[in-house]
């Protein structure tokens, strides 16, 4: 029997209105792929947060045994001292650090406190070798993409010696190859008795690579999975997940009408000023009313900036060729006139350019349409309260009330309250940039769902999406991207995989 | 007990506004008891509030530009500037006072306009263009000045914005009656706006304190206000320097809780990208903070004027350090995003309330400025340590 390398006992963590764990109880074994699923808010990341000392020894109950110990982390490095290295949600890289100094950062070569640049450089080399990274160690990070980041996180945390490795959501933000990548390294890192914890929404991911599956609901563990039980399929893991049986992953829409065109883009182009270069070139894209479109296309093929550029172009691009909408060819000089027109654009980003992270959820949904409950500029604060109580509730976003900090959400709940914040707004078309990131299986069919409600009302809705099984079953057609240019559209009888791969990487 | 929890739970909740507020009053309490009464002597208390007065406005449009995420440190030099401006159009150009002031204020708000110019079009950041400024506009003061060394202002009406007191309509028992008037006035706003809302809270179904803990709070406040009404109406009554911080501090409390512009300055400070995205104009906001900055610079630059009765060459140095330490004393938070206009106030009357008190103890001027600097960083820590555990 392999050895148990971790146990946390009964942890319990509250805070000030919520019970984020419940008498937890998480059991580990040496050199496994253990997975942590749950819905949004369930607790997994403060589970692990707990564990990495994030939340130090005091401020939860229960015991943390870690090989054969229990161990009272006062700090994070504490618990990077007994080997455990944690990457979250969102990444922690320094993007205008090189590679080599973000891998050692905290943990510097050093003699007598003098850094050793040149050593730190062939060490880093190393690292990345064992990532499988074919990058040069001075290379800074933000020249790389998203899914290389994510492995310069893994090496950063492989150069500390790591005998447990926690990854909070690492595929959340990555394309289909590039999560491919990063699962095949996880296996590798097994071989090399490696312990590996991840979390992920990603059931297929669960499926393919775990070992065993713990699941949390409401702060509590609900069951642990094991494979060689044959227990981790899909079905079974939704259906603890949430309590009840799944069946199917899209809802299904009432044959709805596709009316007129509404927006169209003519030979649209932009170039960005600072990259010197174009991100959107010659583009031609037609959305009709009542009708959900989907742009699909590896990371960096131009989708986000494609939207930026019709929404008011905040990045300041310059534009050529036409967008028009309702037949008018309109030109806007600031998203505050797209808004006017219409448009609404959910971000890819949610914490980084999507919400207001110390504000609370009701400044966060008025904050699109202030005017909305204005009368002559003055806010009538008891309309936006019962505004932000109906986006709560109807989008079941989870939280001890709608005083709540958003920062102070989980992420997917963050999701939930970006997509209230844009629904307030009462567009016509909605762009939603990757609209189900990090979010729950249970919550993406009632995402899903509202899409599906609101195209029925006459809403049009561009999604911009990495998930091929999302743009597959969600759209009515298909647009694939690559590098700026858009390469195919597909109509929803003749899309697959394969077909969007193929243009998507042509 | 149910309210003894209540009353912890709001405790708890609000602990950095009401920490703010017992400690203004700890201080008062000690300098009362430490000079036997002199300091809550009506005529101190008096001299204190327009003794603040000239910060407190500084530190009003501060807390604004810190939420935004700036700073402007120009602001002392520019209300010295403005000050001897507004002291030569009046003695040397001879200009009527009610055309001075509003072209005091006009140049206060093109200089702020500038400013802004520099930090939301070139993207020069604050810091740097203000200490621009700060350097320009001490050059310009010494150089206004230059000739003729202090400006003696000799203007009634000018002078009592920093020294004259509002009209007594006749005293009543040797208490100034228009104060007394403004003061009940004051009460009655006060509890008729805090039913309104209350009432308007229960119509929507909305969660509100229960009645005795309302009570309790509405008698404290308007025991506060009748208390310094009664104090102040027992000297002069209400200098205009008290009524002017006063109209500021209404106005632009109104602006930043209760209107569409406050709500976007500070979505702008608490996240500019996804304020932009939001259809918020970044740069119209950015103009309009620094422009009201400069404005109340200028506001802040009579005000001195006014009080010292002259334009000095040295006026408005240090200032902007003054009006930022109350600032960050009220409770803004240089992350963006979080500041009120009152904890401003609050602020400046705390650190007016140092230094008049250790004056009036002859504490020596080295000390006061140790432990001023020390006040400053225990409110910045409490500060930080509440915000960690808050909701
Ligand atoms: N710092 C905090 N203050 C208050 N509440 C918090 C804090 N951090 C988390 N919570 C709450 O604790 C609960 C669990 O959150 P957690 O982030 O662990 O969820 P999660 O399972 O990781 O969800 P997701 O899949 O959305 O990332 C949520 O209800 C969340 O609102
Ligand atoms: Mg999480």
């Amino acid at each position: 029997m392999a050895k148990t390398i971790l146990e946390m006992d009964n942890i319990t963590k509250t805070f000030p209105g919520v019970k984020a764990l419940d008498n937890v109880n998480f059991k580990v074994e040496e050199g496994e792929i253990h997975f942590l699923v749950g819905e949004n808010g369930a607790g997994k990341s403060t589970l692990m947060k707990v564990l990495s000392g994030v939340y130090p020894y005091g401020e939860y109950e229960g015991d943390i045994v870690y090989q054969g110990k229990v161990q009272q982390f006062h700090k994070i490095n504490d618990s990077v001292d007994v080997g455990i290295a944690i990457i979250y949600q969102e990444l922690a890289l320094f993007p205008d650090l090189s590679v080599y100094e973000n891998i050692y950062i905290g943990n510097e070569v050093k003699h007598n406190g003098i850094i050793n640049w040149n050593q730190t450089i062939v060490k880093a080399k190393d690292m990345l070798k064992k990532v499988n990274l074919k990058v040069k160690p001075e290379t800074l990070i933000k020249d790389l993409g998203v899914g290389k980041q994510q492995l310069i996180e893994i090496a950063k945390a492989l150069s500390k010696e790591v005998k447990l490795l926690i990854l909070d959501e690492p595929t959340a933000a990555l394309n289909e190859d590039d999560s491919e990548n990063l699962l095949e390294l996880i296996k590798e890192l097994k071989k090399q008795g490696i312990t590996c914890i991840m979390i992920s929404h990603k059931l297929k991911e669960v499926v393919a690579i775990a070992d065993k599956a713990t699941i949390l609901r409401d702060g509590q563990t609900i069951c642990t999975l094991e494979k060689a039980k044959g227990e981790i399929d899909e079905k079974t893991i939704i259906r603890h997940m949430v309590g009840r049986e799944m069946n199917q992953i899209y809802p299904k829409r009432e044959n709805h009408e596709i009316g007129d065109t509404i927006l169209e883009l003519k030979n649209w182009s932009a170039y960005d000023g600072q990259l010197g270069r174009h991100v959107v070139k010659n583009a031609d894209l037609k959305l009709n009313r009542g009708e959900i479109i989907g742009i699909s296309g590896l990371m960096g093929a131009g989708r986000t900036e494609l939207a930026l550029s019709m929404f008011g172009n905040p990045k300041n691009y310059k534009l050529k060729g036409d967008l028009v909408l309702n037949q008018q060819p309109v030109h806007f000089k600031h998203t505050s006139d797209a808004i006017k027109a219409g448009m609404a654009y959910v971000t890819e980003d949610r914490k980084g350019n999507g919400l207001f992270l110390l504000q609370n959820i009701t400044k966060n949904v008025s904050a699109s349409k202030l005017q909305g409950i204005a009368h002559h500029g003055i806010i009538n604060n008891n309309e936006e309260i019962k505004i932000a109580e109906h986006y709560k509730n109807s989008l079941h976003i989870k939280a001890s009330s709608i005083e709540q900090l958003v920062g102070k959400l989980s992420g997917g709940n963050q999701q939930k309250v970006s997509l209230g914040k844009w629904l307030f707004a009462g567009p016509n078309i909605l762009i939603l940039d990757e609209p189900t990131r990090g979010i729950d299986v249970g919550a993406k069919f009632e995402i899903y769902t509202v899409m599906n409600e609101l195209v029925e009302k006459g809403l049009s809705i561009i999604m911009i999406s990495s998930e091929l099984g999302e743009v597959l079953g969600m759209s009515d057609r298909v647009y694939v991207m690559a590098e700026g240019e858009i390469k195919g559209e597909l109509d929803s009888q003749s899309a697959d995989q394969e077909k969007i791969m193929e243009l998507a990487t042509q | 007990m149910k309210i003894l929890q209540e009353t912890q739970q709001l405790i708890k909740d609000n602990i950095r506004d009401y920490g703010m507020y017992i400690a203004l009053f700890v201080i008062m309490l000690t300098f009362n008891m430490m000079t036997d009464g002199t300091f809550m002597s009506s005529r101190n208390i008096s001299n204190l509030l327009d003794s603040a007065g000239y910060i407190a406005v500084l530190a009003v449009g501060m807390t604004l530009v810190i939420v935004i995420r700036h700073i402007d440190l120009s602001v002392g030099y520019v209300a010295g500037f403005l000050g001897a401006i507004a002291a030569i159009l009046l003695m040397q150009q001879g200009l009527s006072i009610y055309l001075v002031i509003p072209i005091i204020l006009a140049l206060g708000i093109i200089i702020g306009l500038a400013n802004g110019f520099l930090i939301a079009q070139l993207g020069i950041p604050a810091f740097v263009a203000s200490l621009a400024g700060m350097l320009i506009f001490r050059g310009a003061l010494l150089k206004v000045t230059e000739g003729t060394g202090t400006i003696i202002v000799q203007n009634e009406v000018f002078n009592a914005l920093g020294n004259g007191f509002i009209p007594s309509l006749g005293m009543v028992n040797a208490r100034h009656l228009l104060t007394i008037i403004i003061g009940v006035l004051g009460v009655l706003f006060f509890v008729y706006s805090e039913l309104k809302t209350r009432h308007d809270k229960v119509k929507y179904n909305f969660d509100v304190i229960s009645v005795p803990i309302f009570a309790v709070k509405l008698t404290l406040i308007s025991l506060i206000i009748a208390y310094i009404t009664w104090i102040l109406a027992g000297y002069n009554g209400f200098s205009w320097t008290l009524m002017i911080v006063l109209f500021v501090t209404i106005v632009y409390h109104f602006i930043s809780n209760k209107t569409v512009l406050g709500r976007q300055i500070y979505a702008v400070g608490s996240n500019p990208e996804a304020a932009h995205l939001s259809g918020i104009n970044v740069k119209k906001i950015t103009y309009l903070v620094m422009g009201s900055m400069s404005m109340l610079a200028a506001l802040s630059g009579i005000l001195y004027t006014a009080r010292l009765q002259s334009a000095t060459t040295t006026a408005g140095m240090l200032f902007e350090l003054d009006a930022i330490a109350a600032a960050y004393v009220g409770g803004v938070s240089s992350a963006g995003g979080v500041g009120k206009v009152t904890g401003a106030i609050i602020g400046a009357i705390v650190m007016a309330s140092l230094t008049n008190g250790m004056n009036l103890l002859g504490v020596g001027i080295s000390y006061q400025y140790m432990i001023r600097g020390g006040v400053l960083a225990g409110a910045v820590i409490f500060d930080v340590l509440t915000r960690k555990r808050g909701k």
